[in-house]
């Protein structure tokens, strides 16, 4: 069974420009210890839907419709209390900026050791020394010596450590990471991205990298849903979804990145035009109006998510 | 007439550390660039390529002359600029402009387009006539793919990509022969990154320009250049001609770079070796003794911790190590 199942979901913002549709009838579904990689570009609703799962959409945002199956719960009827039991236990999430995520004003030693007397009612004591052998665990040099340092005392990378340690303490079952090495330089972003793989390898967690870096998926992810407009365009295995794409967009995606190997091309391909605008989106496929194969069938609605094979679907009309 | 438009020779920009509020005293200096020399030929691209706090950007800082210069010399198109100010820099800014990273930020968003792509122009040529600002203006935002009707709205009625192309219009109001791209489409989604790129490379091609470009993205940079300058803490440890350096890196630390970025192929990434990367960079404020990637190496040597290494010719570029 999969861990996460996520069934016809749909979520909606109200804003000053009218409601917008940020995520739309979404299936997707993460399998224990496999790595999902979400990918798209800004506006597609990747970042959304890791919020609609911990229901951390705030007052604005709204589940319109689906369910979200945590091992059989559907977290959609879970009330405030029963998520705050969910969040940083059986699910956590390592955010983007490690510069604002942590509180600044408490040191991190009791920032990482605060989900264990939470969830596990562990006393404060025992929970820093939890936390000591959780810094040594995300390789932090001196974790003893750390325990009582502040935010700003750390470098970047130093801080990402500190919020997988945090996401690692009551060993989720699952772990989403959005973005979380795109503020970080490179040589620092592939030491955090090879210590959450390791980490989630020897714990068995699942994990839900959303990225817009193709190069990072295909280092990491073992699948991959390509976003895009809010809707999923294509999911595959990552070798099948680089060798064989399906869907349009994901082809022009993975072209118009320029590549770090192979001949050097004058000009790079481009996907022409300008991403949708989701408060008055296309009335069927969200990429019709920059598809190089677009036909009347794309505008006439929304194509249904088709499986080509068991493992890889897309959803697309066309038939080039 | 040379063939060089610009050479920076062991430029320095050293920032002061002060302590005390009253009686403020230096008590010692960041040395964000520390001994970089370049030089760029007309029409080419030079790539400064590095991480956080390596001094790409504030070398173009220096070049543009927004900042000033501890030490080093700067000769943009046969003249020192090293130490001009003021009135006497005002007549070779036109020929040296730069674009941003950040196209929310680097547009005021109270004014039009129209002033946003002018101002240089009022700024510089006050005497042009109203008719032929308003046709250069024109001009530009259809050089770079923008409607001239676009000239009465303002920034935040385009997207990300439409405003770079407002700040790249911007920055060849005057006809500048340096264009400095300071992380330029760094910022942007990848397929409307990949439109800029192409822009940024016609525009090269049409007028003729030379861009000193800088980025921390290597795929970008293998993209658009005909040399690149690695830069670490303050200074530039290797710098070759694009394609050597690529397939032939010598500075263990433009290794280390190559090897952290991953490849968009999961078939050549399962057979790549996982990098081995040693530490973090280190603060400028205190950068190592010796050769400063040397905490970081795994193949450094006893001298290596010791002695700076000097710059040694290898082919057609440079590299500042002990071991190369």
């Amino acid at each position: 069974m999969a861990l996460l199942e996520i069934d016809n979901l749909s979520v909606s913002f109200r804003t000053d420009a009218g409601r917008v549709h940020a995520v739309n009838n979404i299936n997707l579904h993460v399998d224990p210890g496999e790595t999902l990689a979400v990918v798209g570009e800004s506006g597609s609703g990747k970042s959304v839907t890791a919020l609609a799962i911990l229901d951390l959409l705030g007052e604005a945002g709204r589940i319109d419709n689906g369910s979200i199956q945590l091992e059989g719960d559907n977290l959609v009827q879970f009330s405030e209390a029963d998520m705050q039991r969910v969040r940083g236990d059986r699910i956590s999430m390592i955010f983007q900026e490690p510069m604002t995520s942590l509180n600044p004003v408490i040191p991190v030693g009791k920032q990482v050791a605060e989900p264990l007397v939470l969830h596990r009612g562990a006393s404060w004591p025992d929970a820093l020394a939890a936390a000591e052998d959780l810094l040594k665990q995300v390789a932090i040099p001196d974790p003893e010596g750390r325990l009582d340092e502040y935010p700003h005392q750390l470098s970047g990378g130093m801080r990402q450590r500190v919020m997988i340690a945090m996401a690692l303490a009551c060993s989720p079952k699952l772990i989403i990471a959005d973005e979380p090495t795109t503020a970080l330089d490179v040589t620092v972003q592939a030491q955090i991205l090879a210590l959450l793989k390791e980490l989630t390898v020897e714990t068995g967690a699942a994990l839900i990298l959303i990225t817009h870096d193709l190069g990072v998926v295909a280092r990491y992810a073992d699948r991959v849903a390509v976003m895009y407009g809010g809707r999923i365009m294509e999911t595959a295995p990552a070798r099948e979804i680089y060798g064989n794409p399906q869907h349009p967009y994901t082809r022009g995606l993975m072209s118009s990145i320029p590549d770090l190997s192979g001949p050097i091309a004058d000009r790079l391909p481009t996907i022409e035009g300008q991403p949708p605008d989701l408060a008055n989106p296309p009335p069927g496929c969200p990429f019709a109006p920059r598809c190089p194969h677009v036909s009347t069938a794309c505008n006439d609605g929304v194509p249904p998510f088709e499986w080509l094979t068991p493992t890889h679907g897309r959803a697309c009309v066309g038939h080039e | 007439m040379s063939n060089t438009l610009l050479d920076v020779q062991d430029l320095k920009v050293h920032f002061p550390v002060t302590e005390g509020v009253v009686i403020s005293r230096e008590v010692g200096s960041v040395k964000a660039v520390d001994g970089v020399s370049f030089s760029l030929a007309k029409g080419e691209t030079l790539s400064l390529v590095g991480e956080s706090g390596c001094g790409k950007s504030t070398t173009a800082l220096a070049v543009l002359r927004m900042l000033r210069v501890t030490a080093g010399r700067i000769v943009f198109d046969g003249v020192d600029i090293t130490n001009l100010e003021g009135k006497a820099m005002r007549p070779h800014r036109p020929k040296m402009q730069m674009v941003y990273q950040d196209p929310f930020s680097s547009l005021n968003p109270r004014m039009k387009v129209r002033d946003i792509i002018g101002e240089p122009l009022r700024v510089h040529r006050p005497d042009a006539s109203k008719a032929d600002y308003q046709k250069r203006v024109a001009e530009l935002l259809d050089l770079v793919g923008l409607l001239p009707v676009m000239a009465d709205r303002y920034p935040h009625e385009f997207s990300g990509g439409q405003r770079q192309r407002i700040g790249i219009a911007r920055a060849l109001a005057l006809e500048p022969e340096l264009l400095i791209c300071d992380e330029a489409v760094s910022a942007l989604d990848v397929s409307i990154q990949a439109q800029i790129i192409n822009l940024l490379m016609d525009l090269q091609h049409d007028l003729g320009l030379t861009y000193l470009f800088i980025s921390h993205d290597l795929s970008v940079v293998r993209h658009v250049s005909t040399r690149i300058a690695v830069m670490y803490l303050g200074q530039i440890v290797e710098m070759n001609t694009r394609d050597a350096l690529f397939a032939e890196p010598r500075h263990p630390y433009t290794q280390t770079l190559l090897q952290a970025v991953p490849l968009a192929n999961p078939e050549l990434e399962a057979e790549r070796p996982q990098p081995l990367i040693i530490g973090e960079v280190p603060s400028v404020r205190n950068p190592p003794a010796g050769c400063r990637f040397h905490p970081r190496c795994a193949e450094a040597l006893p001298q290596c911790a010791t002695d700076a290494p000097a710059p040694r010719q290898r082919g057609d570029g440079q590299v500042v190590c002990h071991l190369a």
